[in-house]
């Protein structure tokens, strides 16, 4: 079967370095897929290649098959890329609900072609239920800039999954949350349908053990190993890069 | 209870303001009452400016080049065609959109300081172009002995400047009420999500270089269709109206009037440019040197500190002052098109 | 005058067209400095050279010293102001390209209304020195001494912020700043002191193009402007930041304005705009896809 995405020998220099070095990846469909790695090992510069936020120097891109190498981060998310960012990435003017609702527009299904507004009704009814289901709905007329740093993250999540996302990329989605507030993210991402594909960066790694099916662990830009979480646990090597990136 | 107070300030203060444009000419001479219907287009113009600077955060100085673009072509092709105002309205607003379609690959991709020295490029170099192409814009010395409008098919010719006045009040109650209307739609929720961060718009899948042109184009067709009204209240046309200055001009009035409010605005624009025609008339001679440090001065007075700037797309180079922490990552939009 | 010299149509105005060049390249290579290292659109670096053409009105009195002491203080003085408008920007420095633009057009008009008040409000006269004074024969053409010897120094001047630009630390620090505006924060360098030097700097440049442009561009009330919108083409033609393009585009555009002008008078007002917008449209992916790497 065609993974749903495939990486194939991508590379991304900044000048001298190689930040990204031949790096190949495999998300099969529905898969729970963490990628880990110390500082530095080029985690989330690999999550903007695939995104398409950051072009790759080298190698290709392929999204169920299709090529999407030269696709910017907007038509990968119309194809169904869905992003979550370190720093949450939200429109800080506009309220929680409209930052859903301008999320939504591009994959809201038009009702009708002589109604326009129909389309914004339509990411009005997806921005409800999806506030609701990150656990927002109150506070859907406040203005983002407005939210707690754990807020922007759940509203961000609302927004990727506004765009219908087959693929959810995830930088460091528990960073700067609460002991609470993680759980609470954790038991969310359990709960994502399977058609839902995620790729996970995270440091915590009993929220990955716990969350993943299958772990890459990136150094120097380069993986490491692929395997299931117990594998990866038992392995000397990668023991040692992670301990080592740690301190 | 606070929002609602000011938003009951604001509406007062919209409608007083409106009753005393609306009977402004009863109470002062002709000669003013042309002044301020000019002061209007201008105001229009800066609506465009507004738009583009405050609302879509992209800085610009050269609205001035679709207003001269609209202007001239109301004058020179709108006399042929027909005497109607509102067909003079529509060439113009089609010539200024026209004028800022071209100048679309230009400035879809820059942002930030780098706008801002397209846009004064473009703008400057439509006022070289208008004053040197002697044979259709009769060049510095100006157009003159332009036809004189009727607003609609079948009504009287605007031959007063009370009734020029109100026409242009009219017209420009009607665009910026039009543009508020767009703007409560998603339009203007995509325009301000761009404005507060563009590369989260593109990682939702939208088409921002799109969304920038069409922008651009609106806004060129506003300040056009301002243009139309400038030749109607004036009777006549010189590259001085579409000068640096005026560039400056409308710039200090949109960000006094608070950048990203469109009718802010139009309200800083015409007290700005009143003051201008004030000090001109009250100061021969010293007017610019007052001018200048009306500049200084009101720069040095907006609120700062706490107060959060108009928001600017992506920079391309960032202030040195304002950086951010060392070991983050770059701005995300660093993100490509 | 010898009636049997011929005055070709074309190679006077190409001439023309490099000193004219090289004159804006000189004057736009502060604005270079000024955008590219501190992000500010000076809108009063038209009237720093105008400091440096009026200072050359006033104090050339046909000798070669009055021309080095026009050039001393005019650079001097330019170079002050420039440092001012860096000093008046400190306050508003945190705040947007918006408040630099309208405080540098503030001053701008203050510094014009100054000097139209100091110098009269008319296009003033300019001395050369005696020994330039009259024109010595090119190929067979004749042609302005003042003009070629300018074309000379000017180059000489292209040439030395060329090395300085290349070999000096200061000039790599503006070269690095150039490239990524954080790596200038990174070296820990003040940006009140980039923003004092870059824009004294730029203000010693317009100066000193003011000064020996004067003959070229004369000191006038319409001076400053003139040389903005010529220094901003050309630094946009030029691809906004390098200083090769910055030169490259200021000899095309000098060329346009002479010999474009000798050649095609009623299509010449549109070369610009078309060369400004064939070069932008051609650029500006490349340029925002470079500027992006970062």
């Amino acid at each position: 079967m065609t993974p749903l995405l495939s990486a194939r020998g991508v590379t991304v220099r900044y000048g001298s370095l190689a930040a990204l070095d031949g790096v190949d990846l495999r998300i099969d469909h529905g898969q729970r897929h963490a990628l880990i790695g110390p500082n530095g090992a080029g985690k989330t510069t690999l999550l903007g290649v695939l995104g398409g936020a950051i072009p790759a120097g080298g190698g290709r891109v392929l999204l169920a098959g299709r090529d999407v190498t030269r696709l910017g981060p907007a038509a990968r998310a119309r194809r169904g890329i869905g992003r979550i960012h370190q720093r949450p990435a939200v429109w800080e003017t506009l309220t929680a609900a409209e930052n859903v609702v301008v999320a939504a527009l591009p994959h809201a299904v038009r009702p009708g072609r002589w109604r326009p507004s129909g389309r914004r009704r339509a990411a009005e009814r997806t921005a409800a239920t999806l506030l609701a289901r990150v656990g927002l709905p109150e506070l859907a007329g406040v203005p983002a800039g407005r939210l707690a740093h754990g807020q922007r993250r759940q509203l961000e999540i609302a927004m990727a999954l506004a765009g219908r996302p087959r693929l959810l990329l995830l930088d460091e989605p528990a960073a700067g949350l609460s002991a609470g507030e993680v759980e609470r993210l954790a038991e969310f991402l359990r709960e994502l349908p399977r058609a839902v594909a995620v790729l996970l960066v995270e440091h915590r790694l009993d929220l990955v053990y716990a969350l993943c099916d299958t772990v890459t662990v990136l150094r120097d830009g380069r993986p490491l190993a692929t395997g299931t979480p117990a594998q990866i646990r038992a392995s000397d090597p990668v023991r040692q890069a992670y301990a080592e990136g740690v301190a | 209870m606070r929002e609602q107070a000011v938003r009951a300030l604001r509406r007062g203060v919209a409608a007083a303001v409106l009753a005393g444009l609306v009977l402004a000419p009863w109470a002062v001479d002709d000669y003013t009452a042309a002044l301020l219907a000019r002061t209007l287009a201008l105001g229009l113009v800066a609506v465009s400016v507004a738009l583009l600077t405050g609302v879509a955060g992209l800085p610009t100085l050269g609205q001035t080049a679709p207003y001269a673009a609209g202007a001239y072509t109301s004058a020179v092709l709108g006399g042929q065609v027909s005497d109607v105002g509102v067909v003079h309205l529509a060439v113009a607003a089609v010539a200024g959109a026209a004028l800022a379609a071209v100048t679309v690959p230009l400035v879809v991709h820059a942002r930030g300081v780098v706008v801002l020295m397209i846009t004064l490029a473009v703008g400057e170099l439509a006022v070289v172009l208008v004053g040197r192409w002697r044979s259709v814009t009769g060049g510095t010395d100006g157009l003159a002995g332009i036809a004189q409008v009727r607003p609609l098919w079948g009504m009287p010719v605007l031959a007063t400047d009370r009734a020029r006045y109100l026409y242009t009040l009219v017209v420009v109650a009607a665009l910026v009420g039009l543009v508020l209307l767009v703007l409560r739609t998603r339009v203007g929720l995509l325009l301000r999500a761009g404005r507060d961060d563009e590369a989260r718009l593109r990682a939702s899948g939208h088409r921002v270089s799109l969304q920038v042109a069409g922008v651009h184009v609106a806004a060129g067709a506003v300040a056009g269709a301002a243009g139309s009204l400038l030749v109607v209240a004036q009777q006549y046309l010189s590259p001085a109206d579409f000068g640096f200055e005026t560039s400056a001009l409308l710039l200090l009035g949109v960000v006094i009037g608070g950048a990203a409010s469109v009718g802010g605005a139009l309200v800083g624009a015409v007290l700005v440019v009143a003051g201008r025609d004030w000090l001109f008339g009250a100061l021969p001679g010293h007017a610019p040197l007052v001018l200048g440090l009306a500049f200084v001065v009101t720069v040095y007075l907006l609120p700062g500190g706490g107060h959060r700037p108009p928001p600017v797309r992506g920079r391309l180079l960032p202030d040195v002052g304002t950086r951010r922490a060392a070991g983050e990552r770059p701005a995300p939009t660093g993100a490509r098109a | 005058m010898a009636v049997d010299i011929p005055i070709d149509p074309y190679v006077v105005p190409a001439l023309d067209g490099v000193a004219y060049g090289l004159l804006v390249f000189v004057a736009a290579a502060g604005l270079v400095l000024c955008f590219g290292v501190a992000g500010i659109l000076n809108l009063a670096h038209g009237t720093l050279y105008a400091i440096g053409g009026y200072t050359a009105a006033a104090l050339l009195d046909g000798g070669w010293p009055s021309l080095l002491l026009a050039l001393a203080v005019g650079v001097i003085a330019a170079t002050a102001a420039g440092a001012l408008v860096a000093g008046l920007l400190t306050r508003v420095a945190a705040r947007t390209h918006l408040t630099q633009a309208l405080l540098t057009f503030g001053l701008a008009l203050v510094g014009g209304s100054l000097l139209v008040r100091a110098f009269g409000p008319d296009d003033q006269p300019v001395r050369v020195p005696a020994a330039l004074d009259g024109s010595v024969v090119v190929a067979g053409h004749r042609y302005a001494a003042y003009r070629l010897v300018f074309i000379v120094v000017a180059a000489l001047l292209a040439g030395l912020l060329h090395l300085a630009v290349r070999r000096t630390r200061a000039g790599m620090l503006v070269r690095a700043a150039v490239d990524d505006a954080e790596m200038v924060a990174v070296l820990g360098v003040s940006p009140t002191w980039i923003r004092v030097g870059v824009l004294a700097a730029a203000g010693a440049l317009a100066g000193a193009a003011g000064v020996l442009g004067a003959p070229i561009i004369g000191p006038g009330p319409d001076t400053a402007d003139v040389v903005l919108l010529l220094s901003l083409v050309v630094v946009v033609l030029g691809g906004l930041g390098s200083m090769t393009g910055t030169l490259l585009a200021a000899l095309a555009v000098g060329q346009i304005q002479t010999l474009g002008v000798a050649l095609a008078p009623s299509a010449a007002p549109f070369l610009l705009f078309a060369a400004m917008a064939a070069v932008l449209a051609v650029r500006a992916r490349g340029l925002a896809a470079t500027r992006r790497t970062t």
